[in-house]
């Protein structure tokens, strides 16, 4: 079965993040780049589901700029077939993503479409979903269990106040949540095959989509910071504290 | 134009108080805009759920009723909504971020073609939106183009909708669904069994990290100071990647994001993933053992302490407290 697996390169989550002292955008010196973590375990879940079935073709795609290969190496050398990498100079709404993510899908026919439910950057957790839509294939969001059998896919989903069960015929959009698996490292051998497997570049204009971004980020800041207050040295301070100061019991 | 049109989630027969932040957010979001705000519920025999939605001051209230809504699969609420949108005209449409407004919302922007904003937090005069990224590190003031647009709000961010003492209009239509494209089926839904009140709801939320080192420990030690607070239990991602405690707790960047009166963090390092999910609480006590842990950052009462020690402790001291 052939997977596609769509990663971005998002800063690693320990980063501490800096807003520009002009508000246009976050500091990006001595950010250490990463794949985001949930594309991470979309990429892990396709590795297994080949493993599973003995054969496969799982296809990473990113859409950035030139650095964007480093994030693609590494997913080639967790075990992935080979990559795409979408060459786009200007940032990309996840409208323009969605879109771009489609073409994609229609020129290399995968049964199945494994990403991460949000990344976290951006925090928007929606590309996923467009696309389904724009393919008019069934989705499943937030999974935390897939299994196949037969073309017939059935995911466990992370609803709120318990877990959905949904079921469908593929092709398919599916979205990782947090607990569908533990990703691997890359091996040694892993990350010398990486080298020799293809990598091949498009340039996102000769897609000829409309990417017009049409979500405008006008200024960043950063948020007002809480003030820490003070240490209590017994649990009886700190539940006088609570009753008398704070009056929250 | 100019028309809200809010996604009135419900839950066994009611609408949880989310579902009032989104409709409280819709009526600002019309003023803004110059126009009304309407609620559309999903689902069948809905009789009884808008006379209770019309209540909450809107201009309308919308039902759309068919069976294959009881179960609302995220491709059947896009085209039953985008249809609708489409019918009577509606410039943005909103609904709190859920883990179901989460699912079809973005859907629904992709059937309207619209652009689409996630978890809001303030809707400016301009018409211009406020949202939290990078785990709340940043806030981004942005702007959607195009004549009709989605937007997600943050469920801390707003309040709840009021009881108003003009009921709405109720109107009833048939939803229009193409049978040829719905393609997900429900199977089922296994529900998490809690008395506790829910995450999103509660006044009080006890949330327990990575030092509980067991789900045992989040059972034994953990839960009497929870119910001893009347409190909802939350987690931090640690623990849930640990495999101590379900998903549906995770309180943070990517889990559930609460604001309650009362926090609070017991071993709990406080990663900035965790802040992103909390630190707009009233008030944060923080119970770890390391003094040098981030979450006494943001902790208005620290205690530097083994959480074995004090949280049974806490729960005696507030048990007299009841005395």
């Amino acid at each position: 079965m052939k997977i596609l697996v769509p990663i971005k390169r998002v800063p690693d989550p320990a980063t501490t993040i800096r807003v520009l002292p002009d508000g246009s955008g976050i500091a990006t010196d001595n950010i250490k780049w990463v794949i985001n973590p949930f594309d991470e375990i979309a990429l892990e879940e396709a590795l297994r589901i080949k493993e599973r079935q003995g054969a496969g073709d799982v296809v990473l795609v990113s859409i950035g700029q030139q650095s964007w290969q480093e994030q693609l190496r590494t997913g080639l050398a967790m075990g992935a077939d080979r990559a795409i990498l979408v060459k786009a100079e200007q940032p990309v709404d996840t409208f323009a993503v969605a879109r771009i993510l489609a073409k994609i899908v229609a020129d290399e026919k995968p049964e199945l479409v494994i990403i991460g439910k949000q990344a976290i950057d951006d925090d928007s957790n929606q590309v996923g979903q467009i696309l389904a839509e724009l393919l008019g294939w069934p989705q499943a969001t937030f999974a935390s269990k897939i299994e196949i059998a037969d073309g017939r896919c059935t995911v466990i989903r992370e609803a709120d106040g318990g877990l959905e069960t949904v079921a469908f015929t593929l092709p398919a959009v599916i979205t990782t949540d947090l607990r569908l698996n533990e990703p691997r490292y890359a091996s040694l051998p892993g990350i010398m095959k990486a080298r020799k497997k293809p990598l091949k570049e498009i340039a996102v204009d000769t897609l000829g989509l409309d990417l017009h971004p049409r979500v405008k980020i006008k200024a960043m800041k950063a948020p007002q910071k809480r003030q820490a207050g003070r240490k209590l040295s017994s649990v009886q301070e700190l539940v006088q504290a609570l009753h008398t100061e704070a009056k929250v019991i | 134009m100019g028309d809200v049109l809010v996604l009135a989630e419900h839950r066994d027969g009611h609408f949880p108080k989310t579902t009032l932040v989104g409709i409280n957010a819709g009526l600002e979001m019309a003023r803004k805009q110059g126009g009304n705000c309407l609620a559309v519920a999903l689902g069948d025999n809905l009789d009884g759920l808008l006379a209770d939605l019309a209540r909450y001051g809107t201009a309308k209230v919308i039902g759309l009723e068919d069976a294959r809504l009881v179960h609302p699969m995220a491709d059947a609420v896009a085209q039953a909504v985008a249809a609708l949108v489409k019918k009577i005209g509606i410039q943005t449409v909103m609904a709190t971020a859920t883990a179901m407004a989460k699912d079809v919302m973005p859907r629904i922007a992709a059937r309207l073609d619209a652009p689409m904003a996630s978890e809001i937090i303030a809707i400016n005069d301009d018409g211009s939106l406020v949202r939290p990224m990078y785990a709340g590190n940043v806030l981004a003031t942005i702007e959607l183009e195009g004549p009709v647009r989605v937007v997600t709000v943050r469920s801390t961010a707003f309040d709840a909708a009021a009881v108003s003492d003009k009921p709405a209009p109720i109107e009833k239509l048939k939803a229009e669904l193409d049978p040829s494209n719905l393609k997900m089926e429900f199977v089922a839904f296994n529900q998490t069994k809690s008395d506790r009140p829910q995450l999103t709801e509660a006044r009080i939320v006890v949330s327990g990290g990575r030092g509980l080192r067991s789900g045992e420990n989040f059972k034994t030690v953990l839960e009497p100071l929870v119910d001893e607070l009347g409190a909802a239990m939350g987690a931090s991602r640690a623990a849930v990647d640990a495999g101590f405690v379900p998903n549906d707790l995770q309180v943070g960047q990517t889990g559930k994001v609460v604001a309650p009166e009362l926090y609070v963090a017991v071993g709990i390092s406080g990663a900035i993933q965790h802040l992103a999910g909390m630190k707009d609480s009233k008030t944060i006590v923080a119970i770890n053992k390391d003094e040098e842990a981030p979450i006494f950052s943001v902790a208005d009462f620290g205690l530097v302490a083994d959480l074995f020690k004090a949280v049974p402790e806490m729960t005696e001291e507030l048990k007299k407290l009841k005395h």
